[in-house]
Formats: structure tokens, sequence, C-alpha cells
């Protein structure tokens, strides 16, 4: 991270043009672990107890993992991806008003219709509204701090909120979470469901985050910074960040063969 | 230079945090906001097949259970067809079972408990016959990508000991961590389980 010139970044702008095989419904590409975190990270100390220590054993997509569930708009209520107004009891929540919108894609470049995708995070002053979180901020009577959407036909979603605020946990005794919104995903089959956190563009906790400082890879790293976009915002109201998701692709059945072994 | 392939990257995993309830069961996390809400009963009074209580508890590497940790379960119904398109298989679907649930553990216990029946063999699309089985993904504070495991059915042994999943599995003993055992408590059928984290008999946890 560069933590001193944050640029305005678009994410589409490094990106070529994806490449797109017929979808299928095959097994999906192998995931790369060597993108996402170790469950071993000694410097996120709660993963040293939590972390399994035998080798995972591959197991070759079978329809278990190849189908998942399905959610429609009947699941959801309409103020769910509004979360400036879903717990808003005698006004709005105080804070940054924000959109945050993007894209559920998978490695393909294919955007993943109708999933589901829930965020949540703390308020303007860094507290969650959970019967464990104790700091001193505090709770805003007006904001509740969840929210999910359904992506549309081209994957897309959007919701609006207030930007969190950052902070302090039990890790190192001066231990401070950047700003940040947690999200988790479906996809279209069991094995592409994901949880992870979005930051902010030019946060200068990023860098010295135990958390985000797990993921071994500068670039994955990097990928989960929302950049500001300007261009989405609402003149006078909101501004925007954009956020894009990718989910593991799928694999085509080309030819209906079986493979040797069991 | 050959061409490039252009692929996309999978987004990093972080971990759920202690506060996924907030997110995901946020009456867990002590308030009530959404209409609908997303449970750990499966089953409406019309779903077919033999009801039964999932319960268990994760246990980290101390042996202490997680008390912040959530679970959830995708399965195929009782004539072992999943609610999803790409199950093409012969038996017949349930619209209304949509076969998957999320439920956080206790706050004081870590305890786990799913409501829902027991899922029927599957035969998967290259014909092969796998023993009923649930599969399971765990995400919590210091678990920094989900864990994906099974739970198989004591009272099955046969079709367990045919299972081309639990027969990749090369130690006996290591088998055994997936396998739910059965009893019946109340009139009511109860498979109780424990996935270990880290030890001796840590669980078989899968790279899907
Ligand atoms: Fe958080």
């Amino acid at each position: 991270m560069n933590a001193q010139a944050p640029a305005l970044r678009d994410p589409r702008l490094n990106r070529p043009e994806p490449f797109t095989p017929p979808l299928g419904d095959g097994g999906f590409f192998q995931r790369d672990r060597s993108i996402h975190p170790p469950a071993h990270a000694p410097g996120y100390k709660s993963s040293v107890l939590r972390s399994p220590r035998q080798a995972l054993l591959s197991l070759e997509n079978s329809i278990s993992e190849i189908t998942g569930p399905v959610f429609g708009h009947n699941d959801l209520g309409p103020l769910d991806n509004d979360l400036i107004r879903n717990y808003a009891k005698d006004g709005d929540p105080v804070g940054e008003r924000i959109i945050v919108h993007g894209r559920v894609l998978d490695e393909t470049g294919r955007g993943v219709p109708n999933t589901l995708v829930e965020f949540w995070q703390a308020n303007a002053g860094g507290r969650y509204r959970h019967k464990k979180d104790t700091y001193v901020a505090p709770i805003d009577p007006n904001f509740g701090g969840c929210g999910r959407a359904l992506t549309d036909d081209t994957g897309y979603y959007y919701f609006r909120t207030v930007k969190p605020g950052p902070y302090p946990w039990r890790n190192y005794v001066n231990s401070w979470r950047p700003a940040h919104i947690h999200f988790s995903v479906f996809g279209s089959g069991f094995a592409q469901r994901l949880i992870t956190q979005m930051y902010f563009e030019g946060d200068p906790l990023i860098p010295v985050c135990p958390i985000l400082t797990t993921i071994p890879d500068k670039d994955a790293l990097d990928r989960l910074v929302a950049p500001l976009d300007l261009n989405a915002s609402t003149p006078f109201d909101s501004l925007a960040y954009r956020f894009d998701i990718v989910l593991r692709g799928q694999r085509s059945t080309y030819f209906e063969n079986r493979t040797a072994g069991n | 230079m050959p061409q490039p392939l252009n692929y996309l990257k999978e987004t990093a995993s972080q971990t759920a945090g202690p506060y996924v309830h907030i997110g995901l069961i946020p009456a867990m996390a002590g308030f009530d906001i959404f209409e609908k809400n997303f449970s750990n009963v499966l089953v409406t009074p019309n779903t077919k097949g033999e009801r039964i209580t999932l319960e268990g508890r994760v246990l980290d590497g101390a042996g202490t259970p997680l008390r912040d940790v959530l679970l959830e379960i995708w399965q195929a119904n009782a004539a072992g067809r999943y609610n999803h398109p790409a199950d093409r298989s012969a038996g017949a679907l349930e619209e209304e079972f949509r076969g998957w649930g999320r439920a956080g553990s206790d706050f004081d216990s870590g305890l786990v408990t799913f409501e829902t029946i027991k899922p029927g063999a599957i035969t998967d699309r290259t014909g092969r016959k796998c023993a009923p089985h649930v599969n399971l993904w765990i995400v919590a504070r210091g678990i920094n990508i989900g864990l994906n495991t099974r739970l198989y059915f004591s009272d099955e042994e046969a079709a367990n000991a045919a299972d081309p999943v639990l027969n990749l599995i090369e130690q006996p003993a290591r088998r055994a961590t997936l396998i739910a055992k059965r009893s019946e408590r109340a009139g009511k059928i109860v498979y109780t389980f424990t996935i270990n984290l880290q030890g001796p008999e840590e669980t078989v946890f899968f790279d899907v």
C-alpha cells in the first residue's frame, strides 16, 4: 500500500478484457490460496488457536459444492439496502453519508446475477450495535449497521450508509482497525461462499492493520481497498465508493467424458 | 510472450470477526432490524423426511468451545435432491425446502443447533452414489478463510463405507471426525458432532 499518495484509482482501468468461455456448471476454478490469508497468521493472535494444522483435503467439486442456496427478492425487505433509513428512529444516523456500489463478478469477468450480498459495519464513531461491543464510543440510536442486497442481472449491487469509524481491538495493546465494511457473498455454488472486508482509499491504518496484513499478496490486499468514485456520488448529498468483488470462476463442461479414478 | 489469459483473481477472504452476528443474525447481536430473517430452522410443516436436530460445538486448539462462531449448512432434501438448477438428478424437488440455514453458537455454552431433515443419498452427475451428508461452512473471529467440512450420519454405516469422499481420507481415524452420532432425546432424533480445529482429533477440512 502506498499510504502517502493515494491516487484516484478506478479498479477497471487495470483490468484487461475478460475472457468469457460459455457458462458451465462444472466445478469451480481451483482456489489460489496464495492470495488468501493463511489460516495460521500469528500477527493476528486469535488465529493461532483457531487454525487447522493438518493439510486441507482437496475435493474435486461434486454436486454438493457446485450447488448452493438460491435467494430472491422475497427474502428481502424494501429498506434492506439503505442503512441510513433501515434503523432510523427519530432522524438520520450521524456520519458521512456514502453510497457503496460495485459488481459481483467471477474470475472469467462475468457478472454474478441474483446473488445475495450482506454487509455490516460499525457506526461513524467506530461502535458496533452488538451486545459484546464495549468500546467507549456511543451507540447511534438511528443506526443498526447491517443491510443486504441482491445483485441484478449484470451482478451490480448498491447500498447507502454512513462511513464507519476506526476502532481499537485487543491484539496488541494499541491495535486499531482501519474503517471497514464486512461483506458476505454467496455466488451460485456453496464453494464460492466468501466473507471479506472492504476498506477505504487513503486510510492510514491500512498498512498497519494486523488483520489486513495477514494477506500475503500486495495486489490482493489492494483489491480490498475501495476507491472514491466521485462520478457516482450524489451532489450535496453523498459521496460514493466502488467495490467490486470477484468470486471463483466455473469450468465449462465441453465434453461429457468421465475422468479416470473415482 | 504468449497471449495473456486475463482471468480476474478471486477477492481475498477476511475474518468474519467477533460481530458477524450483526450482519448475518442481527437478533443474536441484540436488535431487531429486518422484516425477514434467516435462521437455523430449515423445515416447514410440509417438509418431507425425518425431522432431526443437529447439535454440536466447535473447539479451539485448547479445547475451549468457540462462543462467537457462525455455521451454515447446505443439504439435499429427503429425496437426495439439492434445490438448485444444476442438480438434475431424479429425486423430487421441494420448492419450499431451500436446504440452507445458518446458526450462531450460544454465547455461553458454544452450542450450535439446526432443525432440519435427514437428507437422502445423493447421486452425483457421474452416477456415483454418495452417502447422505450435510455440507458445513464455518466462520468466526480468528478464522481467516471459511472452513469447509461435512457431516455424515452414524446410522449409515454401509453407505459411509462406500462414500467416495470419506474414502479419500487415508486415515480411518480421521474419517470418524465427520460422523455425527445419532441418539434419541425426549422423542426427538438428535445428531451430535464436535468440530476440532486442532489437536489429535482435528476435523477433516476440505479445499473444495
Ligand atoms: Fe469489524
